[in-house]
């Protein structure tokens, strides 16, 4: 097997306000080996967001702050670089693509200019052929090169995104951030962003993290899942363990259930209970046991441990690890 | 039996610099009561426009919308307000919806009060106090001010107060699309709750299908300002017609989890400008079985089997 190109651990996120501590990322670990796509699913308020931020080391610097944890890139160690390092990073080995393509282009710049930009400072070589670069990227993501002299509003809402898709790929990253990169586009425009994606990462080798809160999305693109939950990841595994095995935490059975499914018959659906809880003010224990349907007497006081099955893992006291190391929690 | 709304040939234009811009281009439709229409289409297929020219919030430029079998589009201003009572809308965005310098009692009181309908504020509070039960808000939230709520509860305002005047016809405007998957349920089903107890009729607008299969007996698929399918939705899912129908039903990605074999072929190309649409049907430069015959020529909306009608080359008899 390839090395893990990407490696966090234990990573802990907290938001500082005048107000409170909101605890964003409580203690996850992740990793992504080469050409793989990591889903990262989860509600509003997960913590998604914030762990692709705390990557490129973009946290607002007055209120956010990683209290805690490792993020290995390849040979580097991302909290221990300086800020000079971490902008020859930027844009160049990882590149963003944000949600929404509406405010992520400058409106006063062509986007032939903003796909030179990142290339510009990234690359080296004569404005002829960076020129040329900006005519490929554009034809790469299916615009015509003729429009790089057009400013942004002269654009649709996919072609924007096809944009930005095309500036964080200028520079050939070896892993690529996409937060929610589909969810402001209608769906005709998503199947087709999606799959021009997934086309333009098995070209390219670039390792993916897709971070989005449609499952199907997941479902259809990613090799590995993970589910976010108030700042932890309380399931993941493969994208076949996830939508096949039978068993789940019961958040993502939840969020399974949520989502009207147009192959299925059933009149209603059937939703959490409740909200997610306030960062601010995290229950103890299990983040999930407030709104937890199957709920255990332990729930409230312990948090669960991870138990696997294979590559598919787990954090709930449902389940119990087969070795009797786990046996003991009842 | 009447149904309870009903639009003929109903026309909304709107004049740019450009030209005249086709936003609903002569759509006919009826519901009958407690009954739900789906409204489908991408952003710009001019949805929120033919709700909107429904509840004349916008005026129409050609057509009618009959209420009750009455043209609502002749009355005055002031019969229409009395009507006003009797139709509602939820709108998409519960943050921009609410004003945020008023709480929440007197955000769901407001239609109360302006149509004065109860006669003292007591009694106004209590029917407040009503409608927060029935939408499923908590009493201590009275007070708050929208931005100290998140978007289900803010939703749940919305819908407090389209309810607040006992409507008997809602529109809902994408009343979900701002909210996570497993909010989207809650509300979903609050929506269909209080169409079984108060026997409201709905027109529901949004660009998901997969949501309005659930709420719907009946759905219209919009392209360009034209109805181009119609059917009940039973039948819509099991047989679509169309072909723009059947890219959007295979755009939705799935849950069910296939090795390997996800390439499906996406429709290609985006909508094309709405101003001046030349004759012809609309769908045609993005059609995979377009022919020089598509062009050129009115289509018109064709009952193919009882109940379900479609617009299309392919299905003309």
């Amino acid at each position: 097997m390839d090395e893990a190109i990407l490696e966090i651990r234990d990573l802990h996120v907290l938001y500082k306000t005048d107000l409170a501590v909101n605890y964003a990322v409580n203690g996850i670990d992740l990793s992504l080996r080469k050409g793989e796509c990591l889903g990262l699913v989860g509600e509003t308020g997960a913590g998604k967001t914030t762990t692709a931020l705390s990557l490129l080391r973009l946290l607002p610097p007055q209120s956010g702050k990683i209290t805690q944890g490792s993020i290995r890139f390849q040979d580097a160690e991302i909290m221990e670089l300086t800020e000079a390092d971490m902008r020859l990073l930027r844009g160049n080995r990882i590149s963003m693509i944000f949600q929404d393509p509406m405010t992520s282009l400058n409106p006063v710049l062509k986007v032939g200019e903003q796909i030179g930009e990142a290339l510009r400072l990234h690359t080296k070589g004569s404005k002829e052929n960076l020129e040329q670069r900006v005519e490929e990227m554009l034809e790469m993501v299916g615009i015509p090169a003729a429009r790089k002299n057009e400013y942004p509003h002269q654009f649709s809402g996919g072609m924007k995104q096809r944009v930005v898709i095309a500036i964080a790929l200028s520079c050939n990253p070896e892993l690529l951030i996409a937060d929610e990169p589909t969810t402001a586009l209608d769906v005709t425009i998503q199947a087709q962003i999606l799959d021009m994606m997934y086309e333009l990462k098995e070209k390219l080798g670039t390792s993916m993290i897709l971070i989005t809160h449609d499952l199907a999305v997941v479902a259809e693109n990613c090799d590995l899942v993970a589910i976010m939950y108030a700042g932890e990841i309380i399931e993941r595994g493969t994208a076949e363990d996830l939508f096949t095995a039978c068993r789940h935490h019961p958040y993502t059975e939840g969020l399974f259930n949520s989502v009207p499914d147009i192959n299925d018959r059933a009149e209603r659906l059937k939703p959490i209970d409740g909200l997610m809880p306030d960062p601010a003010d995290l229950p103890a224990g299990c983040p999930f046991h407030p709104r937890c349907p199957k709920r255990l007497p332990q729930c409230d006081r312990k948090k669960p441990e991870a138990v696997s099955f294979g590559s598919h893992q787990i954090k709930c006291h449902l389940f119990r690890q087969e070795e009797d190391s786990y046996a003991a929690i009842d | 039996m009447l149904p309870l709304i009903e639009t003929i040939e109903l026309k909304k234009y709107f004049d740019t610099p450009k030209g005249q811009l086709h936003a609903v281009d002569g759509i006919n439709f009826q519901i009958m009561k407690g009954e739900t229409l789906g409204v489908v289409g991408e952003s710009g297929c001019g949805k929120s426009t033919l709700g909107r020219v429904i509840l004349r919030l916008l005026d129409a430029t050609d057509g009618q919308v009959l209420y009750q079998g009455e043209n609502i589009l002749d009355w005055s201003k002031d019969r229409m307000r009395q009507i006003r009572r009797d139709m509602q809308i939820i709108f998409q965005d519960p943050y921009s919806s609410l004003d945020p310098r008023m709480t929440v009692r007197r955000l769901i009181g407001h239609p109360l009060a302006v149509n004065k309908a109860y006669a003292d504020s007591k009694a106004r509070n209590e029917r407040v106090d009503q409608l927060m039960e029935t939408v499923g808000l908590a009493r201590r939230v009275a007070e708050s001010y929208p931005h100290e709520l998140d978007g289900g509860r803010r939703q749940r305002i919305g819908i407090a107060r389209a309810l607040a005047l006992e409507p008997k016809f809602v529109v809902c405007d994408e009343p979900v699309s701002a909210l996570d998957v497993s909010i989207q349920a809650q509300i979903l089903n609050l929506l269909m709750d209080l169409q079984d107890q108060l026997g409201l009729t709905y027109m529901f607008i949004t660009h998901n299908l997969s949501v309005v299969k659930h709420i719907s007996n009946q759905i219209a698929v919009m392209y360009l300002g034209q109805c181009i399918e119609k059917a009940d939705s039973e039948e819509l899912f099991r047989n679509p017609l169309h072909p723009y129908t059947r890219g959007l039903l295979e755009a939705i990605p799935s849950m069910k989890y296939q090795k390997g074999s996800r390439r499906k072929r996406p429709i290609q190309g985006e909508l094309v400008s709405p101003i001046n649409p030349p004759r012809g049907c609309r769908f045609a430069p993005r059609c995979p079985y377009a022919e020089a015959t598509c062009l050129g020529r009115d289509f018109k909306l064709q009952e193919i089997t009882e109940g379900h009608f479609v617009s299309c080359r392919l299905f003309e008899k």
